[in-house]
């Protein structure tokens, strides 16, 4: 992968300036690249890491497993298309074994996603079923731990 | 009572303490530190090489392995050498497996060096030379290399050091705590006045994969003359992120090789035999970790050298190891002063270049084995302090 976007996609906050000295580039040419990225659809857009633990009715999450029956045609996009356009819906995949697509929900209470996947997701023409599990605790995301603010390599002695 | 003094061998005694881990040490006590003082890869040992060390224990290989090491080890050693430095070693003869480079170091100042010896001893170095040298009797000589040359020895230097009773080099390049490397060139120059004044070399190459830029590192023993005078010492720690298994080697002519494996033999007996099998898997399999590190490593290199001369901490770029040596003078502090400061007002840690000997007052050493994350931080608060020093001079 190009080092301009792994830095990218572990630390957004670089300034162009920083991102040119670390690539030895021209900072034009960084923020050219950057634009061609963003242009070009391949970086989306750019969020902050949340531990939404530490933030009080942050709501809850659930990864909801999906089985469905593919479109004539269309296959799963029409499917798709249809389930991630609810705002409760927070990423989906379409996945490989033994179910089709997982969907991760987000919602104020248990009850209120349980109520969001009975009355809107299974609803949905093509579904055949759901399995809704929640979320208790988040311990990695994106790379990035969320268990301890200490780095592994912090554990390093000094010896001499 | 006891008195242990009258006990203690009076050599020892004179032995002063390392200056690196005092910083360390107030570190350790306050929260919210960021550490650059430290000088271990901040990566893990690959997983692989891990694993293989996991297997051989797994399968109960616990036993000592022969006092040189495994003769695969050596082997994959020879190889890694031609392979990498284009220098060959047999592996029967010439090669020593070590516990970590350190042993090496100092198995070759006391199989060289004696009562009424010199060593020329080049400054800013890594702490352990000089009190090594003393140990066996043998007068360590410092020579100081200048920050205009950057930090490299140069011929006039050497020739202007030897003595008749001038007997060993160390060679510590690529330079811990300066990042200097000697190129090709500078070997060639300094090795005439080894040759001609009839000296030994410790070659101390553990960050010789660690080099910056077009350049690979060189060893003096590839230089035409040098490889039957000089010692070659290196190691899995920093190329491959393995500090803790302690496992180095040595390099050299045969009848020192020799008599070094006595020393080996008596006081450690062989190397970790665990550490042994990860180091084979390293050398068969880790090329491509080596290169994946390096150029991490790269990447904060070029952000904390950019920054420290914008912040106005003149850096020469380092072009090996994971260190930056600024020059701090301008902030009319010492060494320890400012790395005592910086500690204290804003949580960071470095080294005081005095640690590495006289020459490195009005230097600090930052480790760039530390998290991009960090390193941003980290430089942000540097910055502050700097700034907030100016502002002291005006008030």
């Amino acid at each position: 992968m190009d080092r301009l976007l792994e830095i990218l996609s572990e630390n957004s906050t670089f300034t162009t300036k920083e991102l040119a000295l670390m690539l030895g580039e021209p900072e034009d040419y960084i923020t050219a690249q950057i634009k061609e990225y963003e242009q070009t659809g391949v970086i989306k857009g750019y969020q902050a890491i949340v531990d939404y633990e530490k933030v009080p009715d942050a709501g809850v999450t659930a990864i909801i497993e999906l089985k469905v029956t593919p479109k004539k045609e269309t296959g799963f996009e029409e499917v798709a298309k249809e389930i991630m356009q609810f705002e409760e819906v927070t990423s989906m995949y379409l996945m490989a074994g033994s179910f089709d697509f997982s969907v991760f929900v987000k919602g104020k209470s248990m009850q209120e996603v349980a109520s969001f996947v009975a009355r809107k997701i299974s609803c949905v023409d093509g579904v055949i079923a759901t399995a809704t599990h929640f979320m208790l605790k988040t311990y990695k995301i994106d790379g990035m731990s969320l268990v301890d603010d200490k780095e592994p390599s912090d554990g390093r002695s000094m010896v001499l | 009572m006891i008195d242990y003094q009258n006990f203690i061998n009076d050599s020892i005694k004179q032995v002063k303490p390392s200056g690196i881990r005092k910083f360390f040490d107030i570190a350790v006590e306050m929260d919210n530190v960021i550490s650059l003082s430290i000088g271990e890869p901040d990566f893990q040992t690959p997983w692989h090489i891990r694993e293989a060390g996991i297997k051989s224990l797994e399968k109960g290989k616990t036993w000592y392995t022969p006092n040189r090491g495994f003769i695969e080890l050596r082997k994959q050693i020879s190889e890694y050498y031609k392979r990498r430095f284009n220098v060959l070693y047999n592996p029967d003869t010439q090669i020593l497996v070590t516990v970590g480079g350190s042993e090496g170091i100092d198995l070759a100042l006391r199989a060289v060096a004696g009562q009424g010896d010199e060593v020329l001893i080049p400054q800013p170095a890594f702490v352990c030379y000089e009190p090594l040298t003393s140990m066996t009797g043998a007068t360590p000589v410092v020579i100081e290399t200048k920050a205009e040359n950057n930090f490299r020895l140069t011929r006039e230097e050497l020739e202007n050091a030897v003595t008749e009773r001038t007997k060993l080099l160390v060679l510590p390049y690529p330079n811990n705590p300066t990042g200097a490397v000697m190129e090709r060139e500078d070997l060639e120059a300094i090795s005439e006045v080894i040759i001609k004044h009839n000296l030994m070399v410790l070659s101390d190459e553990i960050y010789a994969e660690l080099t910056y830029g077009d350049k690979k590192h060189v060893s003096i023993a590839e230089i035409p003359g040098m490889k039957e005078r000089t010692i070659i010492i290196s190691g899995f720690s920093k190329a491959y992120a393995m500090t803790g298994w302690r496992l180095g080697y040595l390099l050299g002519p045969v009848p020192i090789v020799e008599q070094i494996t006595k020393l080996h033999q008596y006081g450690i007996m062989s190397a970790p035999t665990t550490a042994q099998y990860a180091a084979i898997e390293a050398l068969k399999n880790g090329d491509e970790d080596i290169d994946e590190m390096r150029s991490s490593y790269d990447i904060r290199r070029r952000l904390i050298v950019g920054r420290l001369n914008e912040i106005g901490l003149t850096c020469f770029e380092p072009l090996g190891a994971f260190y930056t040596f600024p020059c701090i003078k301008s902030t009319g502090l010492t060494s320890d002063e400012f790395a005592m400061r910086l500690i204290k007002e804003k949580r960071i840690a470095v080294v005081p270049g005095t640690a590495f000997g006289e020459c490195g007052e009005g230097y600090i050493r930052i480790s760039y084995a530390q998290s991009l994350k960090n390193i941003k931080i980290a430089l942000k608060r540097i910055e502050e302090f700097v700034e907030e020093l100016k502002n002291e001079d005006k008030g």
